[in-house]
């Protein structure tokens, strides 16, 4: 699905600061599987993520999604490969304080120009599957961890990507919100998405849903599951 | 004669448009020797955002033109009441020898900077930017035009005096007068009547054909061009009677006076949209073989080529029915 | 095409709801913004109102108007001189006027006097002993019809006129310090013997043929100085044109911190906003998206500041009669007329205005918005 060969990313390059976040990355990501990046923080996973997301460029080295070379994509392109294949949940939810859930949800397709009412439809229907249709046109900010975490998921799911992306998705949840957040994971993983996700949670890493546990340390790959 | 609000507008207008010019030609440079599109240095990543602003700045400075171009004729219209001699924007231009050559020199920045949109659009779809280079380098080239504009409108305004007596269009454009303008429109009617169907004729055959067939691109840029000539001789030698009702009245712009109705800008706007399309369809022809833009050229000029195609019929309908319309009777059958 | 427009308007959403998040901020942005279009558009509507008011009154007056000169200065035209100008082809009418100027000590102001035209319509003429005024100087001297009020003649007589009538406000502009009476009156008022006049008032049908004869006049009459409609037209437009050139280049100053202003609030954007901007970016915004957002952001608060602003200052121009600046504008006699302006509003005007308040804000903003948008999409990743 995606593979990645040899990525190095330098942050603050000819400069004094130099620091390379990834040294030399090599990595195959199997479609419709669960993959969890672990290790410590600091240790390039996040930075690994944004790259295999198409959210930055590596330094050098290619990523590939399927038969597709992307490392020379202008940031236009890329983010049109983006928002077609990947969907993101971040630690910190990142949704937008002030809009609704609704609206908060139907964010990423805005620039795509769909149908106003088709995407309305969608959003609702993605908020119901996730047991949160009662709290459609609420703020976000009014809405508990684990329901705000939930709107994150379902727009992540807007634009009914084939990759989902999650950066520590359960650092802010208790475990009965972790352990809900595994089941969702799970019946995505059923619906035939990919899955690539950051934790140091235990809880997640040990789960069975995850099928593959990469680690990384002093951005490079140390051992696989 | 400075102290007019209009004219504070067109040179606050024009000086801008030079300033951000000349302060993105560095970053213009910058990118035309550092661009490398395989990098993913972050000197690569800077630059590629800043194309972002160019493009922003670029579309802007042009629109800028463009309502500066409308601004300058209907300013010069409105002030002929303050030259002695002036009844429309002729007497005005003519109040000195700046007018008409920073008229001129608007149109030609105005058709630069439409073929370089039509590059830019064409470049940023393609996913390696190819044009990079090409863009950045001919942005360079129009900034000498673009100042050169101001330059001639700062002149025009500066050596603008209100006890110039000044010669109307019935002198300017009257068929005694040896100026090129006034073999125009001394032109008889009958082969300026074919001058004018001929060409609008071809470049619209043109532009359908290559919106059909994706053949002769250059051909539809030229014949753009020799229209928007051929057009602009019509308007004088015989359009501009017609619409006058009067057979000595040659002149171009006295069309867009409120009293005939504002009736100038209905062939001015399809003409000039028409030409600038036309003139793009040619603009993106050299780079059809570049791999990536293999798709993208086709499709952009396919779309232009309506553009022209429909401009010019529109333009044409318009003098047709302007002329049905008249009561005056140049051709005798 | 119909992406393109679904596109723009679930943009055109996000920005509207995003306006109505941050209120505070924007509505001070949109006052100073109305209030620079409201500065702007009375100046201009007020000076476009003025010169059309001029033109109007000049529409009525003489194509050309003769005076005499003696020893380079305006003096009376004696008997006979009419007859000398002849017969001028071309001249439909020609009518020797009688005006001049008195200075009231008591309201310290200006009047003109005037003698209608000999010619002019029963209904217009004033009786012997009756004087016809302008509403301004009624109110300065607290006039009405039927009133008395004695002046003082450059002779030291003193001349008493019963009031016939107080000109209407319509024209006031025109006829607000005028006194209109007899030309007996005229004549024993300022000691002016018969057969004497002001100036020449001369009519012709074609105005290409104004330059020709003001020509012949002054090669018939060496002593005269033809003055035509035309060139006092052509005057006017340029003084008045350079009078709001002027007030514009003054307002500069305030057009100018305007567009520090716009460029000081779009560049500080609030630490929310910058995580707003980076969350878009990161679910799949493009640069270009975000640049068209706040494209749409700068369009809106454009066009309502100016609607907001333009009407305010119609209102002010002609419901209040521009009470802000008018001793600033116009200020040329004592006697302030309180007129009311026909309303104008004239396309090219507007256009200018647009020119002179949107440009200048988009100049500013374009740099802060583009920097905005190119915030990294993976800044939210990064903590």
């Amino acid at each position: 699905m995606i593979k990645l060969t040899n990525i190095r990313k330098a942050y603050n390059q000819g400069r004094d600061n130099e620091f390379w976040a990834l040294n030399g990355i090599d990595l195959n990501i199997e479609p419709r599987r669960v993959t969890a990046l672990c290790g410590p923080s600091g240790s390039g996973k996040s930075t690994l993520l944004t790259i295999v997301g198409c959210l930055a460029r590596p330094t050098s080295g290619r990523v590939h999604l399927k038969e597709r070379d992307l490392s020379g994509l202008p940031e236009r392109f890329l983010t049109d490969v983006r928002r077609s294949t990947f969907g993101f949940i971040f630690q910190q939810f990142n949704l937008i304080k002030g809009l609704t859930a609704r609206d908060n949800v139907m964010l990423p397709a805005y620039p795509l120009g769909g149908d106003w009412r088709a995407l309305h439809a969608r959003a609702e229907g993605l908020l119901d599957t996730l047991r949160l249709g009662h709290r459609l046109s609420s703020r976000v900010e009014w809405l508990s961890g684990g329901e705000q975490q939930r709107v994150a998921i379902a727009r992540a799911l807007i634009n009914d990507p084939e990759v989902v992306i999650a950066d520590e998705p359960t650092a802010n949840l208790d475990t009965a919100l972790s352990r809900e957040f595994l089941t969702i994971l799970e019946n995505l993983k059923q619906q035939g998405k990919t899955i690539l996700l950051t934790s140091h949670d235990p809880l997640v890493i040990e789960s069975s849903v995850v099928d593959t546990v990469v680690t990384l340390r002093d951005g490079r790959l140390v051992e696989g599951k | 004669m400075l102290f007019q609000p209009a004219i504070i507008a067109l040179l606050l207008a024009s000086a801008v448009s030079v300033a951000m010019l000349a302060a993105a030609s560095p970053f213009a440079w910058e990118l035309i020797r550092h661009w490398d599109i395989s990098s993913g240095s972050e000197r690569q990543l800077r630059l590629e955002r800043r194309t972002y602003l160019m493009s922003t700045l670029l579309t802007f400075v042009f629109a800028t033109q463009l309502v500066a171009l409308l601004l300058f004729v209907f300013n010069a219209d409105k002030m002929a009441v303050m030259f002695v001699g002036a009844m429309c924007a002729v007497g005005t231009l003519n109040a000195n020898a700046f007018g008409f050559p920073a008229l001129i020199a608007q149109i030609v920045v105005f058709f630069l900077a439409a073929a370089w949109l039509v590059l830019n659009q064409a470049d940023s779809r393609a996913y390696d930017y190819p044009l990079v280079r090409v863009k950045y380098s001919l942005l360079l080239g129009i900034l000498p035009f673009v100042a050169l504009a101001f330059g001639l409108q700062l002149e025009y305004f500066l050596h603008l005096k209100a006890d110039v007596i000044t010669s109307c269009c019935g002198s300017l454009f009257s068929g005694d007068a040896k100026t090129l303008s006034g073999d125009a429109a001394a032109m008889p009617p009958r082969p300026a009547l074919a001058l004018f169907y001929g060409t609008l004729a071809a470049a619209i055959g043109a532009a359908i054909l290559h919106a059909r067939k994706l053949r002769g691109g250059y051909l539809v840029a030229a014949s753009s061009a020799l229209a928007f000539v051929a057009a602009l001789i019509g308007i004088l030698s015989f359009v501009s009677l017609y619409v006058y009702e009067h057979p000595h009245h040659h002149c171009p712009f006295c069309l867009l006076k409120p009293e005939y109705d504002y009736q100038g800008y209905w062939l001015y706007l399809p003409l000039f949209a028409a030409t600038a399309a036309g003139l793009g369809v040619g603009a993106v022809q050299p780079f059809a073989r570049i791999a990536s833009l293999g798709a993208i050229v086709p499709d952009i000029a396919r779309r232009l080529s309506w553009i022209a195609a429909t401009g010019f019929a529109i333009f044409a309908a318009v003098a047709t029915f302007m002329i049905l319309q008249s009561n005056l009777i140049l051709l005798e059958n | 095409m119909k992406t393109w427009i679904e596109k723009q308007k679930a943009l055109i959403d996000f920005t509207l709801s995003s306006l109505a998040r941050r209120k505070v901020k924007n509505l001070g942005m949109l006052l100073v913004y109305t209030l620079i279009v409201f500065l702007l558009a009375s100046v201009m509507l007020f000076t476009h109102a003025l010169r059309r008011e001029a033109a109007e009154v000049l529409k009525n007056s003489p194509e050309v108007i003769v005076q005499r000169m003696v020893a380079g200065r305006h003096d009376l035209i004696p008997p006979g001189y009419l007859e000398k100008l002849g017969r001028i082809r071309g001249v439909q009418k020609k009518e020797g006027r009688l005006w001049g100027y008195y200075y009231d000590g008591v309201v310290k102001a200006n009047y003109t006097l005037m003698a209608p035209s000999a010619e002019a319509p029963a209904a217009q003429k004033v009786a012997d002993g009756k004087i016809v005024i302008g509403a301004a100087m009624a109110r300065a001297r607290g006039l009405a019809t039927g009133n008395l009020i004695s002046f003082r003649s450059y002779s030291g007589r003193l001349f008493s006129f019963t009031v016939a009538d107080v000109l209407p406000h319509a024209a006031e502009l025109i006829s607000a310090d005028l006194i209109l009476m007899s030309e007996a009156d005229y004549r024993a008022f300022f000691d002016i013997p018969a057969g004497y006049y002001t100036d020449i008032a001369l009519s012709v049908a074609n105005p290409q043929e104004v330059r020709n004869i003001a020509a012949k006049l002054a090669e018939a009459l060496p002593d005269s100085r033809p003055i035509l409609r035309d060139e006092v037209l052509r005057t006017y437009e340029s003084i008045f044109n350079w009078r709001e050139g002027i007030v514009l280049v003054l307002l500069a100053g305030s057009i100018f911190a305007f567009a520090i202003f716009a460029w000081e609030k779009a560049s500080g954007l609030s630490a929310e906003e910058k995580r707003e901007i980076g969350i878009l970016k990161a679910i799949g915004w493009e640069t270009g998206d975000v640049i068209k957002m706040k494209f749409w952001e700068g369009a809106l608060i454009s066009l309502t500041a100016f609607l907001l602003g333009y009407v305010a200052a119609y209102v002010h121009v002609f419901r209040f009669s521009s009470m802000l600046f008018e001793p600033v504008l116009k200020g040329w006699a004592v006697l302030y007329p309180r007129f009311e302006l026909t309303p104008v509003v004239d396309g090219f005007q507007v256009a200018t205005l647009f020119f002179f308040t949107v440009f200048p804000y988009t100049v500013a903003t374009i740099v802060p918005i583009w920097r905005a948008a190119i915030t990294d999409p993976d800044a939210v990743m990064r903590g």
